[in-house]
């Protein structure tokens, strides 16, 4: 009897700690990377507008193959998560992610055109409402440009002056131009789609992957590669990281939150050396962004609309630019004080003018439903053997594109 | 759960020969007793190994890709499979396995026996010692040594900066020629080196597994077989030939077929040395790798079911080549 009752008491007790902390935290968010953080420092703010939360916090592929795996089994998605860019195009047409077309219609003329036509999907609908941005930027070193008697504009004015650039710098001060061939590949890669186009995929799915876009980037990569113009230290790791701060090479190319990155923990001892500029010969391309989106599972959208309307909001866009560089998606605030700020980083430059007007430059780029497995052919598989092995643009493309039609449905 | 006072107390035959209700199910209760005791095991096993055993036969048959939902699967025959054999990748990463399988595995068992031989010389307490100091990697976990192994592999790493210290130091400098240190070596970045960055932590991660398989079977040899060799004149190396190998036999067997299965296998090695899939994945991309790359970055589960029975297929005919060749004589059948 004893036991009964005391058995009893801990049932009802441990109904009791459900109940409350359900009605504590009345939806769930899953976020990655410093969505974490955001979630946490804003819990106040996000509260009053969009009642209690619980927030999950994962690294980026972990979160994404949660998402998959909660939308594969209809079951376990929180009622708003975080999509990646580049996986947003394997999520828009699958039906497991809400139509926001109507609640997200007042807001959208206030946001960056291109983002927003990434979070729709094939019927036009808006899946994915785009919360931060990831404008392409060349991060380079002043100092040495200034060294050698050059102008930033001038060196980024073609691709001929900006290679002319990189062969004094290796011949002079044993200086590479950019850490990564293959990063460079990506630009062109990205940057210049056809309005209109995926990056690897047109309209109806035709493959673009042995197109001229695609046999640019890799013969420039390659050439990077062959003259000794990149170090080739492959991404976060401690060779890349040492390369900052030792400045073994005077240019990268990333989206703007590398800023954040960069001051902050890789090279904060470098202040005043750095600059920002646009991407060589004219270029527009993003790296990264985030997207919000709220699973058909969810069962209060209207809360999980209430932290999207939150995110989206012109004083947490800000707040999240100041705090962790999250490039706003909403453009009403890209004429804010803050933008005219001198970065003590980049010798005062103001460079988030720059962040924006490159933002608003981009170009719409479809998001394709076979995005990741071309990504992985080609730029993981394919770039990899030209730069590594020496093989054949034209025969390794040609390779890609025929293991991407095999790969298709 | 009242009994009725009535039954089984009226003293007729029919009431002798039935069992009350409540008695049946208790003997049932008792009866099953291992069976209720094994059945949260049996259950869970069920689930989480037996289902989806099975339901991975169906999938490999079905174009899926999981984001859609599980009404979203597509019946294709064997598509998955003619998809998955086409692909060069396939082949690659199964020589890439296979490569990282011997570079790994061979050194394991020709360090392993020799050193379980000393560590049983070297008498019980040292051999606990020594064989725990050895187990420790095997317990460590794996994804913790590859990162840490990752970083001594970078450009300015233990390993380069050992070499550079030879390069440098004068008595070793003449060996120490072809190492250019503006150049460091590209441990997990190039694939001419990445097999066996990997191989090497495969290497001391399961060294100590098999010193303790090894061990264990030499202190089952008996004492008295040493001494008669002795005094018959044999030597320590002629002991370790003659006696303590050839009665290891099952042990090496055990070992081995643990290796082949486990290096089939190898995922969390190779994945985290090549930066998540990124960099010098050509040579350093296995079998499991490739699959969970299929699966989970390209959302292709049909496929990705294919090419795991494709592995299983894979890991049983390896198995059964070397029973075939050796399993008479390693369980020591007659």
């Amino acid at each position: 009897m004893n036991l009964k009752k005391t058995l009893s008491a801990a049932v009802a007790a441990a109904g009791l700690v459900v109940a409350a902390t359900s009605a504590q935290a009345a939806i769930t968010v899953d976020v990655y990377g410093d969505y974490g953080n955001y979630f946490e420092d804003f819990k106040k703010d996000i509260t009053r507008k969009a009642g209690s939360y619980k927030h999950n916090a994962n690294d980026w592929g972990g979160h994404h193959n949660k998402l998959t795996l909660n939308l594969a089994t209809g079951s376990g998605a929180a009622d708003m998560v975080l999509v990646d860019t580049g996986m947003i195009g394997g999520y828009i047409n699958g039906g497991g992610l809400m139509d926001l077309s109507d609640k997200f219609a007042p807001f959208e003329k206030d946001m960056v055109d291109f983002a927003v036509k990434q979070g729709q999907n094939e019927k036009g609908q808006q899946i994915g409402v785009p919360v931060d941005l990831g404008p392409g930027v060349a991060f380079f070193r002043r100092d040495y440009m200034e060294d050698i008697g050059y102008d930033v504009d001038e060196v980024m004015e073609t691709w001929e002056s900006w290679l002319a650039y990189g062969r004094e710098l290796r011949d002079d001060y044993g200086v590479y131009l950019v850490s990564n061939a293959d990063g460079i590949a990506r630009s062109i890669i990205y940057g210049t789609v056809k309005e209109g186009n995926g990056i690897y995929t047109g309209p109806n799915n035709e493959i673009l992957i042995e197109n001229d876009r695609f046999k640019f980037a890799f013969n420039m990569a390659k050439q990077l590669r062959e003259e000794g113009l990149d170090a080739n230290t492959g991404m976060w790791n401690d060779d890349w990281y040492g390369g900052f701060r030792e400045g073994t090479f005077a240019m990268e190319i990333q989206g703007a939150w590398m800023l954040g990155h960069l001051q902050g923990w890789i090279a904060p001892d470098t202040e005043g050396s750095w600059g920002a500029s646009n991407l060589p010969n004219g270029i527009y391309g993003t790296w990264g962004g985030t997207f919000a989106a709220i699973p058909t599972q969810s069962k209060d959208v209207e809360s999980a609309w209430n932290v999207i309307e939150y995110m989206i909001s012109p004083k947490a866009q800000l707040a999240a630019f100041d705090e962790w560089a999250m490039f706003p998606a909403n453009k009403t605030v890209h004429d804010d004080e803050m933008f005219n700020e001198g970065i003590d980083f980049l010798r005062g430059q103001d460079a988030r003018v720059l962040f924006a007007e490159i933002a608003n430059n981009v170009n719409p780029v479809q998001p394709g439903a076979y995005d990741n497995i071309a990504e992985t052919l080609v730029v993981n598989t394919a770039l990899q053997e030209v730069l590594a092995d020496g093989r054949d643009v034209n025969e390794a493309l040609k390779d890609a594109a025929q293991q991407l039609q095999k790969r298709m449905r | 759960m009242s009994r009725s006072p009535g039954i089984g107390t009226q003293g007729s035959d029919v009431s002798q020969l039935e069992m009350p209700a409540p008695n049946r199910l208790k003997e049932i209760i008792s009866q099953g007793t291992p069976y209720w005791f094994l059945s949260p095991w049996v259950i869970i096993y069920g689930i989480f190994g037996i289902f989806p055993l099975f339901f991975m036969v169906f999938l490999s048959f079905q174009d899926w890709n999981p984001s859609e939902g599980l009404g979203a699967m597509q019946y294709i025959g064997s598509t998955n499979y003619v998809k998955a054999f086409t692909d060069p990748l396939l082949y690659k990463s199964m020589w890439n396995t296979l490569t990282i399988a011997l570079l790994s595995g061979v050194p394991q068992h020709l360090f392993a026996i020799p050193m379980a031989y000393i560590l049983v010389q070297l008498g019980e307490r040292a051999r606990q010692w020594f064989t725990s100091a050895y187990f420790l990697p095997y317990i460590t976990s794996t994804v913790a040594v590859s990162m840490i192994f990752f970083q001594m592999y970078q450009g300015n790493g233990i390993f380069n900066n050992v070499i550079v210290m030879f390069h440098d130091w004068s008595v070793t400098a003449p060996l120490f020629t072809w190492f250019d240190p503006d150049y460091p070596i590209q441990w997990v970045r190039a694939n001419s080196v990445i097999q066996y960055s990997i191989a090497l932590v495969v290497f001391w991660k399961y060294l100590g597994f098999n010193i303790v398989i090894y061990s264990a079977g030499m202190a089952t040899i008996s004492n008295d077989l040493y001494e008669a060799a002795k005094i018959d004149g044999a030597n320590t190396y002629q002991r370790f030939t003659q006696i303590a190998l050839p009665l290891l036999k099952p042990f090496i067997f055990f070992g081995v077929t643990m290796t082949i299965i486990g290096n089939m296998n190898l995922f969390d090695e190779s994945y985290v040395l090549t930066n998540a899939l990124k960099t010098a994945t050509k040579d350093g991309m296995t079998i499991s790798n490739y699959l969970f790359r299929i699966a989970w970055e390209d959302q292709q589960m049909g496929m990705a079911a294919a090419i795991s029975w494709i592995l299983f297929g894979v890991i049983a005919i390896f198995t059964a080549i070397y029973f075939y060749l050796f399993g008479r004589e390693g369980l020591q059948e007659n």
